[in-house]
């Protein structure tokens, strides 16, 4: 029987030729995808990394709805450039939490990893208003309409609540007080406003568009101010077998 | 674990693999089957025309 | 009997697309709910003034053409509107202020209407049209399941329309190549499964004895793509009156799943699927069998194999363990020899018939298209050496890239596919005009060399300038700078997409006159009874 032959059954029957090119063409998605679950070194040990806060969730869906991803990563390599630009390069503990990644693929625009701090809140209120008045070769699109619109807090428990439900660890106290947490960290008057600090290590809170209420300004700027800036590096070790 | 699996492709994971490729370039271009895979080449020249049977 | 279940079944989803518009959360899925509802509204008149009618005697014979020629003019018409959005924002790039400061027409949501436009509205209704051609073709048999072609067909374009509309209104997964939402994947789901029906089924009752190595392509394509959406959009929807959803994985997990959905849409949707038609085009155009049927067995199956294993190639560097990237390194190296395998096959068809490259600009057309392919599945293995990979990513280099494959392999082949179709199918003797063809060869071919060329320009300059330090040690330019820098070249860039655009017009014109039958006769070949 010529070798050839034995491929003569599968040339003949498609249900056949089906299943084998669905054999085929699963092993590699199992043998890289699955380990990643398992692997305990996949994600360092950092401390500081938590879930994000109503408001800063809520920055981060308009950051998605906006499509920042397209021009934007999140995602410093370590390269000697980019750490001295960027900053220390990303762990995989830093995005532990972000359901969907949004790591990015192109650097239209500069890394946004560790933008947090960075700029003040004013300068990002004046940038997404028009980028081109505080740098001048910038090719953003502005987006005045964050500013104008405001943004209610009913949703945001949802939002929260699916976020548990993959996995991301809030307390049942988180979900249900996040309406009140999402106002509260954009009012330092609110009597909450101390809260958030406590329950949300790290959480910045303050008026980040510096005009009444809540607008998606305020979220936006609020998640863009706290990128990057959670992980404690005098915990972490790099992992040689990586 | 990472170590030993990267050693064996530099080994002999490299030598089968390259063997395996250089088996397969013969392989396909030894002749043996010509008839049939002729006229299996062939289907898309003939059938434009619909044909009830 | 079939007539009533099916107005009882379009009044339910009528009936809860109207509840969803009512308790809509957010504007995206209550204009989606609208749409829904005034499908399922005109279908449910158009069945009822059917059922009045009487049964409708559709004969069952002869090969199912009509839902081909609507693929077709969907194609055509997919494809300009695709390439108008990418050159739209090719210049946004370039003149900032194009992007008009409302939000349907700033980059963040036009880039996935153009990337969607292109792929799966242009080259997936190529694919959907030219995989019923071929099929039937090749097994002369009818499609199987009667009007489910037409489901899929409408269906899909539906899934297309939602897709685009939910980008405009802000609804995104915010996952390259996957930014439709939860209930739009749903739909996409149904439609591919009955897609996947209809060509298996027509693979069943086929008359040949043996399946044509065209359809095996299709078939890893459907099958494959199927596997890949499923697990890239599972997820969990905030609300079910509303269009955010939540990704089920997270970082690391959801980057490596992301990337081997990302990669294998280019593996399979516009690899594995197009090479199903150049198996089935090239050797008609050039008149003569493929060069080597038993190559295209192990194209076939090595492709198929080292392709899924890829995707990581497109996170070196990052916090994906490096492990998983050295895999995907040595496998996209690997990819290299099946690739160039499928195109040397396809290249050898033309021999003892390169003469007709002189004559036949539609065979041009093909030809160049695995021009590039090979191109493109070079160039793409060498992006993945990590070494080049450290300067290339994050670059317009892969932009270029992207762009030699989409524009000059799948674009290429599409276009000389309904070069072919066209007569056929509207029963005419030749093309309107062969000189338009070549007006559309050199104007897509000039488009694709400036783009590809000014992206390599820009590309490696800026990974260059990125990295550039002093003697100090401390980097010499701000990414301003860079931005700068790459201004002239964005607007070659953004010429090469007006040449391309140009050459996609005039193809539509020469295609509709072709059909008109403008200046000719019908032939005298029967035409089936539909």
């Amino acid at each position: 029987m010529h070798i050839f032959d034995y491929h003569k059954p599968i040339e003949k029957h498609a249900t056949l030729l089906l299943v084998l090119s669905l054999v085929v063409v699963s092993i590699g998605g199992i043998v890289q995808i699955a380990p990643l679950f398992y692997l305990e070194n996949t994600i360092e040990d950092v401390e500081g990394v938590r879930p994000y806060s109503p408001l800063e969730m809520a920055g981060r869906n308009i950051y998605i709805r906006e499509g920042c991803y397209v021009c934007h990563s999140q995602m410093i390599r370590p390269m000697r450039d980019e750490v001295q630009r960027y900053g220390h390069y990303s762990l995989a503990a830093e995005s532990q939490y972000d359901h969907p990644f949004q790591w990015g693929s192109k650097r239209t625009g500069p890394d946004l990893a560790r933008v947090g701090g960075r700029y003040s809140d004013q300068w990002h209120v004046d940038h997404m208003e028009d980028p081109r008045a505080l740098v001048p070769e910038s090719i953003m699109p502005a987006y005045p309409w964050l500013a104008r619109t405001e943004l209610d807090a009913d949703g945001i428990e949802a939002v929260i609540a699916a976020n548990r439900m993959v996995g991301v660890p809030y307390t049942d106290e988180q979900v249900e007080m996040a309406a009140v947490h999402f106002e509260a960290q954009a009012d330092p008057d609110h009597p909450a406003a101390f809260d958030v600090a406590e329950i949300y290590p790290g959480a910045q809170v303050r008026n980040f568009d510096g005009a009444p209420g809540v607008s998606e300004l305020d979220a936006l700027i609020a998640y863009l101010q706290m990128l990057g800036t959670l992980v404690d590096f005098s915990t972490f070790e790099p992992d040689a077998s990586r | 674990m990472y170590h030993i699996l990267r050693e064996i492709a530099d080994s002999w994971g490299l030598l089968s693999m390259t063997i395996l490729f250089l088996g397969v370039v013969v392989w396909t271009f030894r002749p043996g089957s010509r008839e049939v895979h002729d006229d299996i080449a062939n289907i898309p020249l003939r059938n434009d025309e619909w044909r009830e049977d | 009997m079939a007539g009533s279940l099916k107005l009882i079944a379009l009044a339910l989803v009528a009936f809860f697309a109207a509840i969803g518009a009512n308790f809509a959360q957010d504007l995206a899925y209550q204009v989606h709910a609208l749409i829904v509802l005034a499908v399922a509204a005109f279908l449910f008149i158009r069945q009822m003034r059917m059922m009045g009618n009487g049964p409708a005697l559709t004969p069952e014979t002869g090969y199912m053409d009509d839902v081909i020629r609507y693929g077709v003019v969907a194609t055509a018409f997919w494809g300009v509107v695709g390439f108008a959005a990418g050159t739209f924002i090719a210049f946004q790039l370039a003149f900032p202020e194009l992007t008009l400061d409302i939000p349907q027409t700033s980059f963040g949501r036009l880039r996935p209407l153009h990337t969607s436009a292109v792929i799966f509205a242009f080259g997936g209704n190529a694919l959907l049209c030219t995989s019923f051609y071929i099929v039937q073709r090749t097994t002369a048999a009818r499609l199987w399941g009667g009007n489910l072609a037409w489901f899929v067909f409408w269906g899909y374009n539906l899934f297309i329309v939602l897709a685009a509309t939910g980008y405009l209104l802000g609804v995104t997964q915010g996952k390259e190549y996957a930014e439709p939402e939860w209930y739009v994947d749903l739909w996409l789901t149904v439609v591919w499964v009955a897609y996947l029906l209809v060509f298996l089924g027509t693979l069943w009752k086929r008359k040949e004895p043996h399946i044509y190595v065209a359809n095996w392509f299709l078939l890893a394509f459907i099958v494959t793509v199927a596997m890949l959406h499923l697990v890239n959009n599972l997820a969990v929807p905030v609300s079910i009156f509303g269009s955010k959803s939540v990704q089920l994985f997270a970082g690391v997990q959801d980057a490596m799943t992301q990337w081997w959905y990302g990669h294998n849409a280019v593996g399979f949707f516009l690899t594995a699927g197009f090479l199903g038609m150049m198996y089935y085009f090239v050797p008609k155009q050039a008149e003569r069998p493929v060069y080597s049927y038993k190559l295209s067995i192990v194209h076939f199956w090595a492709l198929i194999f080292l392709y899924i294993w890829a995707g990581p190639h497109h996170l070196h560097y990052t916090a994906l363990p490096d492990w998983a990237q050295t895999l995907g390194m040595v496998f996209s190296i690997m990819l290299w020899m099946p690739s160039w395998g499928g195109m040397i096959n396809g290249l050898m068809t033309l021999s003892g018939a390169w003469d007709k490259l002189r004559t036949d600009p539609v065979l041009r057309m093909m030809v160049i298209s695995i021009g590039f392919y090979g191109m493109s599945t070079f160039e793409g293995p060498m992006m993945s050496i990590k070494a080049v990979n450290s300067l290339s990513h994050y670059t317009d280099w892969t932009i270029g890239h992207v762009h030699s494959g989409a524009l000059g392999w799948n674009g290429m082949i599409t276009f000389g596919a309904l070069y072919f179709l066209v007569p056929r199918l509207w029963n005419r003797e030749r093309l309107y005009s062969l000189a338009m063809v070549n007006w559309h060869f050199w104007l897509a071919t000039i488009g694709i060399v400036l783009y590809a060329a000014s992206m390599w320009v820009t590309g490696i300059m800026e990974g260059l300038m990125w990295r550039e330090v002093d003697a100090q040690g401390f980097l010499v330019n701000s990414f301003a700078d860079t931005v700068d820098a790459k201004f002239p070249m964005y607007l070659v860039r953004g010429l090469g997409g007006i040449l391309y655009l140009a050459g996609g017009v005039i193809m539509c014109v020469n295609l509709w006159k072709t059909a008109i039958g403008a200046g000719q006769t019908r032939t005298a070949a029967a035409v089936p009874a539909e």
